[in-house]
């Protein structure tokens, strides 16, 4: 209390602490229904007939089918993350360059596709990549292709629609983390005798590893647990772990072996977080 | 004045591939959301661009279809409710985390921030599990109560930074002249953190509209959501329905981030009140 007449002569008044902790109830809510029910599956996932034991996990490992899945579903999210990055770097990098008022409307830009309905934009790509959709048609016309390209249901049309999801989760943290770096560092580099292309290549991009990593580890956290997108664009020919534990509920009613998929991909959320953990110190070191 | 600092040694020529390289990306960020639009008018049986004639068509589908106008209106209802709970709830979260320096208050912000990284798929699950046993599927009060738990983190953030700069001894000034501390809130808290208590809002309001995974397993039946419905046309065929329904969704979209974009304007009652 003391502080606060040091600070500014008014005291925090007397009753504070009554009824704050009424604040703390909503996050009980959100334990409640979000949290704790996910954790009472996975609990009930090393359970069989009424004994614990690992019989959802050993079916996991019988079954080659389940393997396909994993690897598709790590590959899918690593490429995703990989030409988000490619591509969102760049684009950060020019709205970095821009004036104040431009480089709003830039980020409004940005922020248009991430306020819109993820199903809309699932949708505008089913529309786009379709076998008589647009992209087609326009590439027959340049006389790119002969036929028509099998995009739509496919693993290359599930990767297009995700990069073009994921592309303002990463410009986003990107371009804040650009927006830090002090351009005296880059000006104290050239007098120092760098080149343009060393100056971006040994300060810059160093500087901005903060947002890579960030951006990159949203990014892949994210597609790892997609569910909408790559049932839609991926119909048939793909199949993720979400899709897999939808399928196993609804289709089959199997909690157990939903649940025990479901602890794999937390696991697998897990192990992205670690990585970065360790990672993370050693870019910034660098 | 940074693109002069940061980049004046280098010329806008050089620099050419840059700019042709962020045109074609801002084409690809906006392209597959505006094309939906003009394609919604099209007068044929199929999606076709540019259409070849007009109509309206898809919007008479649309607004003519019992079912699709029923699932509207549960979504609309279903986020105007998780707005009017999500709001003073994720208030009295961010209010709590601000004001409160005990150990309990520094686990809960953690405890909060958790559904953002949790995978959907395992919140749904998860909740149509215990909706199960509380006989919640299909029910309004259960898609607002899942929907309001998923919306609170999102409104908290907004909310903790706008208390974070908000001066609180203006607060504890009101109140030690007499204010009680929920008219203190009121009347000095509030108006000043406004911009951010509205952008929480327009969070919890897209969160609830755009949900779709947990709609699937808990939202069916006479309170099938807008997002559910359309999931499941979508899987089936391309009904250029949805075109039109997208283009409506758009719109809300829009509004939305210009809404927000004003918002995070101080008003000029708020910028009359530091300036005193």
């Amino acid at each position: 209390m003391s502080q606060d007449i040091k600070a500014g002569g008014t005291t925090r008044p007397r009753d504070d602490r009554n009824r704050v902790w009424l604040g703390s109830l909503p996050a009980l809510l959100v334990t409640a229904v979000v949290t704790l029910p996910f954790l009472w599956l996975a609990i009930l996932s090393f359970i069989s007939e009424g004994s614990p034991s690992l019989a959802h996990y050993a079916r996991m490992l019988d079954n080659p089918s389940y393997f396909t899945i994993i690897i598709d579903t790590v590959k899918l999210s690593i490429i995703v993350t990989a030409i988000a990055l490619a591509i969102g770097y760049p684009t950060a990098y020019f709205i970095n360059l821009l004036t104040p008022a431009w480089a709003t409307l830039a980020l409004g830009l940005v922020a248009i596709p991430f306020w819109t309905s993820l199903l809309v934009r699932t949708y505008a790509w089913m529309v786009l990549l379709q076998r008589n959709g647009l992209i087609n048609s326009w590439l027959i016309e340049i006389g790119a292709i002969d036929r028509p390209l099998r995009m739509a249901n496919s693993f290359l049309g599930t990767t297009i629609g995700m990069i073009h999801i994921m592309l303002p989760f990463v410009i986003l943290p990107l371009y804040s983390s650009m927006r830090q770096i002090d351009g005296d560092v880059i000006r104290a580099a050239r007098n120092l005798g760098a080149s343009p292309s060393q100056a971006f290549r040994d300060v810059f991009v160093p500087l901005s590893m903060p947002g890579v990593i960030a951006g990159g580890l949203l990014t892949f956290v994210l597609c790892l647990g997609f569910y909408v997108t790559p049932q839609l664009l991926g119909g048939g020919n793909l199949t993720t772990i979400s899709m897999k534990i939808q399928q196993n509920i609804i289709m089959y009613g199997d909690w157990g072996a939903a649940s025990s998929l479901g602890v794999l991909l937390v696991v697998l959320v897990g192990i992205s977080l670690l990585v970065l953990h360790w990672l993370a110190p050693r870019a910034l070191r660098g | 004045m940074s693109a002069r600092r940061r980049g004046a040694d280098i010329s806008h020529w050089r620099r050419l591939w840059l700019y042709v390289f962020v045109l074609l990306v801002f084409a690809f960020l906006l392209t597959p959301v505006f094309i939906v639009v003009p394609m919604s008018f099209s007068g044929s049986n199929y999606l076709e661009f540019p259409p070849q004639t007009w109509s309206l068509r898809w919007y008479q589908a649309y607004f003519g279809s019992r079912e699709w106008i029923a699932a509207t209106k549960v979504s609309m209802i279903a986020a105007l409710l998780t707005v009017c709970l999500a709001t003073p709830a994720g208030f009295a979260a961010a209010y709590f985390l601000r004001h409160s320096q005990t150990r309990f208050a520094k686990a809960v912000l953690p405890v909060l921030l958790l559904p953002q990284v949790m995978p959907v798929i395992l919140v749904a699950i998860g909740v149509f599990f215990l909706y199960i046993r509380l006989g919640l599927v299909d029910t309004l009060f259960g898609i607002v109560l899942a929907h309001t738990a998923l919306a609170i983190p999102f409104v908290v953030m907004p909310i903790l930074a706008g208390l974070r700069g908000f001066d609180e001894r203006l607060e504890f000034a009101a109140r030690n002249l007499g204010a009680t501390r929920l008219q203190a809130i009121r009347d000095v808290t509030l108006p000043a953190v406004r911009p951010s208590v509205i952008s929480g809002a327009l969070f919890a309001f897209v969160t609830s509209l755009d949900e779709v995974v947990i709609g699937l397993f808990i939202a069916g039946g006479p309170n099938t959501v807008l997002t559910r419905r359309m999931f499941l046309s979508l899987r089936d065929q391309i009904d250029p329905t949805i075109a039109a329904i997208s283009t409506v969704l758009i719109a809300v979209s829009i509004a939305a981030v210009v809404l927000f974009m004003l918002a995070s304007q101080p008003t000029r009652r708020a910028k009359a009140a530091y300036d005193v």
